[in-house]
């Protein structure tokens, strides 16, 4: 089999994730190519050969450039495989090629045995098995879903790409995360409040038990997007990734956006009424409860040893 | 200005899932629906825009079985002006490109200015529908947007990127927004709207109508993944349950010593 990687540039930075790419066509025992808009200066390394824009004249936001100059590259590889991260570049970009090269688009895939493409379905609840109907098909993959199997290595063949289509939207620029506040990512202990607290007032019973285990609260997105607390307080994709020693996650179901953030705990405690909730699969003990019990129980408890 | 959304009904993500006996999808019966929670911030951005632009019309579009007509209800009394049922029993086994070229067909011929779609759905979750649609149709499309301006056909939309950057985007109307999580506060539909909803149009379409492609890819098998790690599942009185959890942290970790 034949892939096509399509590389990742953010931020002026290439991004590790496109080296997850190369682990899933290893994995899959597949020839690669591989695609970038990136800078020359920061090349991946990658034994192979590099399709290469230059993104100070494509920019790092221009679907139809990128597209069209990616379809130039199909047609040239015929790769029977196009591979994005599932990420905002590789979920935008995706369907965009998807479409005009009439191939099968599959999603957030985490595996890839006999043939089928396994990807999670219901907030990971659930496993489908997919099988793509056209001779390509272009796959997006979840992150860290395939592991690096090394550093890093190679040195690729650059060929260079341009195009003359026209940007259909306009890229005005970055808008810079907002800073200060609590910093999560040095926190030892965090305790973190999900949709499950069910009301803004109960943050202060996850701040309670957070405080007499001497360590930091944080949140879900749900409880931030409702501005229960503020933004830097968020852990997952698009907000902090934290690696404490104890993780306590409180009414939170588990989705992949959250863990990703928060996988790097030392230890996981769950708390949660639903047996099946997809944080019971990388937590170390699962708690089946009622938070608003079990909290601040655990909270007077821990306040008189 | 004509606006239209795209709703989806999942289940909620707290039901207890079962797979259906084909082995290829969950089975509906006993789940508790809903609107898709992206979908929510889809209508709310519909509706606010119609507010600020005063003439507006909005068309809501649901594709599926006749139960998610509950759902277009809902979005009816938030502020929708009407619904466009598209009868489908079959529409979870549908791939996005199918679900997407329906939403094409019928939106080809209304010349819609602006389109809101969630950014994914919580069941199928591929985040393609939003994005293929303004494909198909030749359409501007931004996706994963957490804020939304428009002045003058002129929309101004910041992107959500990882890590909490956000791309700021431009583009010129006829254009297709697919929505995040957080974009704005979805209203709570009030009982006199409810009752005002009632009264809305809402118009069934019969999905062979509108459907003009084939599938191009399809689900072998569905299964609940395998338990992995050994982690402790402690169930029962929560008295006991808070000596086991700092019993367990002692001997563990190095947190309480
Ligand atoms: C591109 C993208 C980026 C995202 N980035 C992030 C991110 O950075 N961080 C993030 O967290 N999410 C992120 N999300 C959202 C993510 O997909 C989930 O929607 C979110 O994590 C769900 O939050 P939750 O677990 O608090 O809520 P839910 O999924 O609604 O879960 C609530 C949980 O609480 C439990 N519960 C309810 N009542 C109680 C009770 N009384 N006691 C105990 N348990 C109870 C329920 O059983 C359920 O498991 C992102 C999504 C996308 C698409
Ligand atoms: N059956 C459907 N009816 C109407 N809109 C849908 C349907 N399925 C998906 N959509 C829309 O497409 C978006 C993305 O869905 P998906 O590509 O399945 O993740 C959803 O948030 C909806 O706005």
């Amino acid at each position: 089999m034949k892939t096509l990687l399509v590389g990742e540039y953010r931020d002026g930075k290439l991004l590790g994730s496109t080296y997850e790419l190369v682990a899933f066509a290893e994995k899959i025992g597949a020839d690669s190519a591989m695609f970038l808009v990136g800078r020359e200066s920061d090349l991946p390394q990658y034994n192979g050969i590099l399709y290469f824009a230059d993104i100070l004249k494509y920019s790092e936001f221009n679907p139809t450039a990128h597209k069209q100059m990616l379809l130039e590259v199909v047609a040239k590889e015929q790769p029977e495989m196009i591979v994005f991260s599932h990420s905002s570049y590789g979920w935008d970009l995706a369907p965009r090629l998807a479409l005009a090269l009439k191939a099968a688009q599959v999603s957030e895939v985490i595996d890839f045995v006999d043939g089928n493409l396994v990807v999670p379905t219901c907030n990971s609840k659930l496993r489908r098995d997919v099988k793509s109907k056209t001779a390509q098909t272009v796959v997006t993959l979840q992150g860290g879903a395939f592991g690096l199997s090394g550093e890093p290595s190679g040195a690729p063949t650059l060929v260079k790409i341009e195009t003359d289509a026209t940007a259909q939207v306009e890229f005005a620029g970055y808008e810079a995360v907002e800073k200060g506040g609590v910093d999560l990512s040095k926190a030892e202990i965090i305790v973190s409040a999900g949709r499950g607290i069910g009301k803004p007032e109960n943050i202060e019973m996850i701040a309670n038990l957070a405080q007499a285990l001497g360590g930091e609260y944080g949140a879900s997105r749900p409880v931030v997007d409702a501005e229960w607390t503020e933004h830097n307080r968020q852990v997952g994709t698009t907000g902090q990734t934290v690696s404490p020693k104890l993780y306590i996650a409180c009414g939170i179901s588990g989705a992949i956006q959250h863990l990703v953030g928060m996988k790097k705990s030392e230890f996981v405690v769950a708390i949660n009424t639903d047996r099946d909730a997809p944080i019971g699969e990388i937590a170390d003990i699962l708690a089946v409860a009622d938070l608003k019990e079990l909290v601040p129980a655990l909270t007077e408890k821990i306040k008189s040893l | 200005m004509k606006i239209l959304v795209c709703v989806k009904q999942v289940p909620d993500m707290e039901s207890k899932f079962r797979v259906n006996d084909g082995g290829k999808w969950y089975d509906e019966a006993d789940l508790a629906l809903r609107m898709n929670e992206y979908d929510e911030y889809a209508v709310e951005q519909a509706v606010q825009l119609k507010e600020q632009v005063g003439e507006a019309d909005v068309t809501i579009l649901s594709i599926g079985s006749d139960r998610v007509k509950e759902t277009m209800k809902k979005a009816l009394a938030m502020g929708c002006d009407r619904g466009v049922h598209v009868v489908d029993d079959t529409s979870y086994a549908k791939d996005p490109f199918e679900i997407a070229s329906i939403i094409a067909a019928f939106a080809k011929d209304h010349s819609f200015d602006m389109i809101f779609t969630g950014m994914q759905s919580q069941d199928r979750g591929s985040a393609q529908v939003g994005v293929l649609v303004a494909e198909i149709l030749g359409m501007s499309s931004i996706s994963t947007i957490v804020e939304f301006t428009f002045d003058n056909g002129q929309v101004t939309a910041r992107r959500e990127l990882e890590g909490g950057l956000k791309a700021i985007v431009k583009a010129k109307a006829p254009a297709l927004m697919t929505c995040q999580l957080g974009l704005n506060t979805p209203r709570y539909p009030t009982l006199p709207n409810i009752m005002k909803a009632k009264k809305k149009e809402l118009l069934s379409v019969e999905v062979a109508t509108l459907l003009q492609v084939d599938a191009v890819q399809e689900t072998t098998r569905m299964y609940f993944p395998e338990k992995k790690g050994g982690g402790i599942v402690l169930e029962g009185d929560v008295g006991n349950m808070v000596n086991e959890i700092i019993n367990i942290l002692k001997d563990k970790t190095g947190v309480l010593t």
